[in-house]
């Protein structure tokens, strides 16, 4: 990397004007003939771009580039409560087997817990290389330091490149514990992967609430951390035929020793979750009573849906705040979506737009949600889904009479 | 009892765009404020001061305009705040980012127990509480609905996962990230204000810190690159309907008969 240099000798008090304008981060500032830039500075190098030719430039600083190819497979953590895997961990390996294939790189997964032989087997039907078993009774139950330790112990032995982790609760905290062990790089909440063919991961994910995507890489340092949330990959097919091989691994003593200990474990009660329903019917401000939910409900029961909200509808307290839809709420992936009178935030979108169908009404033509609907119908819900809900009445009635 | 909360200053509004040319954001006009899930953190602070006593700082890392989040944090009844800034800082990423603070930290005291929110509203990641307890050697629990006790070396908290609320026992120091909702943050208060003025907090640079060399900092110390940033990408395949409401609600009927919903 490098850094920012000024060239003072260029700079007049025009130059100064202009380039402190440039900056979208108010970090560059002129005082007593002098051109500073601040700790505001995010190196984003408009300066460079836009700014006054040569005033500001950028200086490379070399620095050792490491090995890649002592860094090879892409390795997956196999989570797993209690004797099943989060649902993730298919959909990780199905990408995994992707992005191996580019350099013809194994697949590894990591499991790591108590009592894991049916566990490890079925992995083998799912285009898995190697399973590394930490399997002992002192991983039985999710406690940081020691699911750490095992992840940095495979890391240390087997070398992967790249460092698969699901975006849940238990990933979130056990992947940047580690990648700071190695202080090595993390990129949560991947939507895009590639690989390069100098084994690079190219990572695409969203910030600032998915109004914009960020390409990230990491160049000089292995393993390459990220993290991708639950239905964002397909899962990888079952195959009939097992292959690949179990490693068992293991600790040494201190490597289980944690001060935490867990008290109680209780089950939440059953949720309302509607990032598992496969038709939705959502909800937006075009609903102009509560009472008028009626007409989205009965759509819902009609379709077998899910009935699903976007944010201010939370916040007018007309629905339970697990039906919320959006970057602060859930990300869903239905096979279908019906926005009634939803204008489309991006953040109601990007919790959405994964949809295999989505169908948006809307009285105006230019709501945003049209942009992502594959079909968008400009009119009144009001007017619209009575009659819709006539239709599919009527047509089970002609049914019930055949 | 000594606490230290991580707070961090974001933007007003997540609806900021790429500009197409430069590939940078476009940040005209937008506003600064503290990062929601850090409201949750001071308040449980701030509960547990009153609860055990001690004292409760508060920390950030930024420009000078960052001072306003510590300031708020301060009115609602920190102690005291400091300020990490410095122009080496620029460009860091999740990793340089947690060292830095884990560096501040060491510069500022020893705690007890250390907050942050559970993530960030800019960035989303939820990484950087985890990656400073890391560095600084603690044990974490992420997603914490509530901390429950305090006792001679140790706490105890309710952890939201998934599927079941867990209640552990920590050891004493950790640092714990605050579940959204968990509380109800309190508002700044004015009299504080009026009290403190722009007083309480402290400004300190990279020369503070331990470990001074500026290659574990900034953009230098982030083993992450940005290649680009772009809007995401619009669904272009897509079909539009117009006209009576009793046409419209025929073609919906028949696509979701086509397409064997109904």
């Amino acid at each position: 990397m490098g850094y920012l240099k000024i060239h003072q000798e260029l700079v007049t008090k025009d130059v100064a004007e202009k380039m402190c304008g440039i900056c979208p981060f108010d970090a560059i500032s002129y005082e007593d003939n002098r051109l500073e830039i601040g700790a505001g500075c995010k190196l984003c190098r408009v300066c460079i771009k836009n700014g006054v030719p040569g005033v500001i430039t950028y200086e490379e600083e070399k620095e050792e580039a490491i090995d890649k190819s002592l860094w090879k497979g892409i390795a997956v953590f196999a989570e797993q409560e209690a004797g099943s895997f989060h649902p993730v961990v298919y959909e990780l390996l199905g990408k995994a087997g992707e992005l191996a294939a580019v350099n013809h790189h194994p697949v590894y997964a990591v499991l790591a817990g108590c009592g894991l032989e049916p566990l490890a087997e079925e992995l083998l039907h799912y285009g898995v290389d190697k399973v590394f078993c930490y399997d002992s009774e002192k991983l039985k139950e999710f406690l940081l330091l020691p699911y750490a330790n095992a992840l940095e112990d495979f890391i240390t032995r087997v070398h992967p490149s790249v460092m698969m982790v699901g975006a849940t609760v238990k990933g979130r905290s056990l992947a940047p514990r580690v990648a700071a062990r190695f202080r090595t790089g993390l990129t949560a909440d991947c939507t895009v992967l590639e690989m390069k063919e100098n084994t690079d991961l190219v990572q695409i994910r969203p910030a600032f609430g998915g109004n914009i995507m960020a390409q990230i890489v990491t160049p000089n340092s292995r393993p390459q951390f990220c993290t991708v949330r639950y239905k964002v990959f397909a899962a990888a097919e079952r195959r009939q035929e097992p292959c690949g091989e179990i490693v068992p691994m293991g600790l040494t003593e201190t490597g289980y020793e944690t001060k935490a200990r867990l008290l109680e474990k209780r089950e939440k009660p059953k949720e309302i979750d509607i990032a598992e329903a496969e038709v939705i019917v959502a909800v937006g401000r075009g609903i102009k009573s509560k009472n008028d939910l009626r007409l989205a409900e009965e759509l819902a029961k009609a379709l077998g849906a899910q009935l699903a909200c976007t944010r201010p509808l939370i916040e007018a307290g007309w629905f339970d705040a697990r039906r919320q839809i959006g970057l602060s709420g859930r990300t869903v992936k239905p096979k279908l979506i019906i926005t009634l009178g939803i204008s489309g935030s991006v953040q109601f979108v990007a919790g959405m737009k994964g949809a295999d169908c989505i169908i948006a009404v809307n009285t105006d033509p230019h709501a945003g949600i049209f942009d992502t609907a594959h079909y968008g119908f400009v009119g009144d819900l009001y007017e619209v889904i009575p009659h819709v809900l006539e239709m599919i009445h009527a047509g089970r009635k002609g049914m019930e009479r055949d | 009892m000594k606490i230290l909360v991580c707070i961090k200053q974001v933007p007003g509004t997540t609806a900021v765009e790429v500009d197409e040319k430069t590939g940078t954001l476009k940040r005209e006009g937008v506003e600064s404020k503290m990062n929601l899930f850090d409201l949750y953190a001071i308040e449980q602070a701030l509960i547990l001061k009153k609860q055990y006593g001690g004292t409760v700082d508060v920390i950030t890392m930024g420009p000078d305009q960052a001072r306003a989040v510590l300031m708020e944090a301060l009115y609602m009844g920190a102690d005291r705040g400091i300020l990490i800034s410095d122009r080496a800082l620029a460009g860091a990423d999740v990793l340089a980012t947690s060292y830095t603070l884990a560096q501040g930290i060491q510069w500022s005291g020893e705690y007890d127990l250390i907050l942050c929110g559970k993530q960030t509203t800019d960035g989303d990641t939820a990484q950087v509480g985890p990656e400073t307890a890391e560095f600084l050697g603690m044990e974490h629990v992420s997603n914490v609905l509530k901390v429950l006790k305090v006792e001679e070396g140790s706490l105890e908290v309710l952890e939201n996962q998934e599927n079941e609320v867990r209640r552990l026992q920590l050891p004493l120091p950790c640092l714990l990230t605050m579940e959204k909702d968990a509380n109800t943050p309190r508002l700044p208060s004015y009299k504080r204000k009026l009290e403190m003025g722009d007083r309480g907090v402290e400004v300190i640079s990279l020369k503070d810190f331990k470990d001074k060399d500026t290659s574990h900092y900034g953009a230098n110390g982030s083993p992450t690159r940005v290649e680009r940033i772009f809007p995401p990408e619009k669904n272009t395949a897509r079909q539009m309907y117009e006209g009576e409401p009793k046409d419209l609600a025929a073609s919906l009927g028949q696509l979701l008969k086509e397409r064997k919903f109904i």
